[in-house]
């Protein structure tokens, strides 16, 4: 290398400096450590001993890991279509051209950027089995049919599917990331299929769809890594649906034990931080993996225009 | 071709044929507005419930049916109107008895007519009550004496007069509550007859500043560094930046579960658990994200601008400071925005490192409260909840450009 080069690498060095020390502190050892960790047992308290694989091994026979993993995979699996369509039919709704939209757009938004313990918190108040207005609406529509309407989060059968519409509540985000796409979609495009006798589904299909497919590709997998490793809301409905609840334990009945949480009791309450690692490690696998796969589904399908 | 197609999102053009539905039939039109309706309710009631909640009387919250509106109700008792709360509806002729002797003199209880004994001469009969009329007790500040022993009373419906009353003080009651105070300080100390405790150290405006703290330190941050290293990725050339990026790119798809035991290894080796350290000081080391967030702003910037500068004899430090960073608001503040909403919202990095009452932020310190001795003080969560709420709410208001600018760009680029 010239002096020049030589110059201009100390530059970028040098602004580059934070990251170096962010990338290397944050993230590089980070990972390596906990790769490192995930083979051995440890205790923050001692130094880690390696022990091969039998971290790995034991979580084959972990019967709440594959608890935490069917739990998780139940919310994720109706979370995020749920979410993808109901996000993407408000963006269509707030496409169109009606009085008062902006105002509607911000109103849609505001709850996904609520505080998540307040919106927690919101929620727990709202699905209260005795007291929830949630109840109060449905008491009357079940005793028509000769029921009562569930305890919800603190109903074994009930709270997973009430974490998922809570969920579903924070949809305003994607619903804005959508109408950005929806945006960009060119206007002569929908006039041209107009003219030639296109309906209003073909040119969903035809038009819409195509031109806003890399923004809904992105919502999909960031729907999947978020919904993999939901944690606040879980932890604080867990803690909080009466009795002598634990999130730690995924009350009421195991039924919230998602993911997450059982990683994150094993490293800081059992201080099992070597089968903790493992558990990451697990779920990093397992996010790549769902991610290939949305990208296999997708296919040649994402059009990546411009 | 496709920017000049590209129509302002803000600009109507009702009537003219537009998007995927062409143009809307009245029947069209008229579901599009219903279903506005019912997302309104979805996404607004909740909150708008919250809001109600946090300024209702505990009783309002505990009954039925639920009411919006924080109501207060007035009716004569022995003789005075004070503040009641409605019990009971009476379904039967009754008559309200009072114990005379003994050690529950003055308790009172409403019993059937039919099973009342004129004879028994330890109750006396202190009003009849009609079946449609309310079981009232006298409504006081504190709620201890108003378990024990409350003043009871016969009203007609029509006798009741109810007005709207925000209990306000729901809130400094909810900020005692969340640091830490008893019920029984907690009711005294605002009816102003017991003395306020004297281990009122952690007080709720320490878990403000806590947050505030993590906040603004972690904004700050967040954009100089950011900026900083952004900077070198999109307008100095390099040997191994493209390596470099590359890398930086790898590294948004790790969760953060993997990083988690190692950082807080890391944090514990450097003594930083039980501060509120490991909470902004990284921050101020970058972040994927926003680097390849500026670095996309940045590289929109003429390359001229610097050459002329370099031509001066500008140094490459002071083009950065003086020339690009004040370009560059609009990018600085998207990230400003989305690291304040982070750090505002952040539960699971408090819950990690934040070992002692005093350093909590409000997240954590409502969190603690309602698995404690939350319990039924829905009154007291939804006014906490509020507080947190409110300054995202605010912020949203002041910068709903930035947002909508900040949103487009992280979707698009995906």
């Amino acid at each position: 290398m010239k002096r020049k080069d030589w110059r201009a690498l100390a530059t970028g060095l040098a602004f580059s400096a934070p990251w170096i020390v962010g990338f290397s502190a944050f993230l590089a050892y980070p990972v390596l450590a906990s790769l490192f960790y995930s083979f051995c047992d440890y205790s923050i308290l001692q130094r880690p001993v390696f022990i091969g694989l039998g971290n790995y091994r034991e979580l084959l026979h972990d019967e709440v890991f594959w608890l935490s993993l069917r739990n998780t995979l139940f919310y994720a699996a109706f979370s995020v279509p749920l979410g993808v369509l109901s996000s993407l039919a408000l963006a269509l709704l707030l496409h169109l051209p009606l009085r008062g939209r902006a105002f509607f757009r911000a109103l849609f938004y505001l709850p996904s950027i609520v505080p998540v313990v307040a919106s927690s918190m919101l929620w727990l108040w709202i699905f209260n089995g005795q007291y929830g207005l949630l109840n109060w609406l449905l008491r009357p529509v079940c005793a028509w049919f000769g029921s009562t309407p569930p305890a919800w989060l603190a109903d074994p059968a009930w709270a997973k599917p009430a974490l998922v519409l809570m969920s579903l509540w924070g949809a305003g985000n994607s619903m804005l990331i959508y109408l950005a796409g929806l945006g960009d979609v060119p206007q002569e495009l929908y006039e041209s299929a107009a003219i030639d006798g296109a309906g209003t589904w073909r040119r969903f299909w035809h038009i819409t769809l195509p031109a806003i497919s890399p923004v809904l590709y992105f919502n999909v997998i960031m729907g999947i890594i978020g919904a993999l490793q939901v944690f606040t809301q879980v932890f604080v409905v867990a803690g909080g649906a009466g009795g002598n609840a634990n999130p730690l334990e995924g009350s009421p009945a195991r039924s919230t034990l998602f993911y997450s949480i059982y990683l994150f009791s094993t490293a800081f309450f059992d201080l099992r931080m070597g089968y903790a690692s493992a558990l990451a490690w697990v779920l990093f696998l397992l996010v790549a993996l769902l991610t290939l796969l949305a990208r296999h589904i997708a296919g040649g399908r994402v059009h990546y225009s411009a | 071709m496709r920017r000049m197609a590209r129509r302002s999102p803000s600009s109507s053009f009702a009537g003219t044929p537009s998007g995927v539905l062409g143009r809307l039939t009245p029947a069209a039109r008229f579901s599009a507005y219903a279903a506005l309706g019912l997302g309104s309710l979805w996404f607004g009631f909740p909150l708008l419930w919250m809001v109600a909640t946090s300024l209702s009387p505990v009783e309002q919250t505990l009954s039925f049916p639920p009411r919006l509106l924080p109501l207060s109700q007035h009716a004569l008792l022995d003789g005075e109107r004070r503040e009641v709360t409605l019990d009971e509806r009476v379904r039967e002729p009754s008559v309200l008895l009072e114990e005379v002797g003994g050690p529950r003199a003055g308790l009172r209880t409403l019993v059937p007519e039919r099973s009342f004994d004129e004879r028994d001469a330890s109750r006396r009969r202190v009003a009849s009550a009609l079946p449609g009329d309310w079981l009232v007790s006298e409504r006081s500040a504190s709620s201890k004496s108003q378990q024990r022993n409350p003043r009871r009373g016969i009203a007609a419906p029509s006798s009741i007069e109810t007005e709207v009353q925000p209990r306000w003080e729901n809130y400094p009651k909810a900020f005692a509550a969340l640091a830490g105070k008893s019920m029984e300080e907690i009711e005294g100390f605002v009816g102003g007859t017991a003395p306020l405790s004297s281990d009122a150290e952690v007080s709720f405006f320490t878990f403000f500043v806590n947050t505030l703290i993590v906040c603004v330190l972690g904004v700050i941050g967040t954009v100089l560094s950011n900026a900083l290293v952004a900077y070198g990725f999109a307008r100095l050339a390099w040997r191994g930046r493209e390596a470099f990026f590359a890398l930086t790119l790898a590294t948004l798809m790790i969760p953060y579960p993997v990083l988690m035991v190692p950082l807080f290894s890391i944090f514990q080796a450097l003594g930083w658990v039980g501060t509120l350290l490991p909470l902004w000081v990284p921050a101020f080391f970058g972040s994927a994200f926003n680097i390849f967030l500026m670095r996309q702003f940045f590289r929109t910037l003429p390359l001229e601008l610097s050459e002329a500068a370099r031509l001066d004899g500008a140094s490459e430090f002071r083009i950065f400071w003086q020339l690009i960073l004040p370009l560059s608001r609009p990018v600085l503040a998207v990230a400003a925005l989305f690291h304040f909403l982070y750090a505002w919202n952040d539960f699971l990095g408090p819950l990690l490192y934040l070992t002692r009452r005093h350093t909590f932020t409000l997240s954590l310190a409502l969190q603690s409260y309602q698995t404690t001795h939350g319990g039924v003080q829905w009154h007291f969560l939804m006014a906490a909840s509020t507080v947190i709420v409110l300054p995202v709410l605010l912020v949203f208001f002041f910068a709903q450009k930035t947002f909508v600018q900040g949103i487009a760009t992280t979707g698009s680029k995906g």
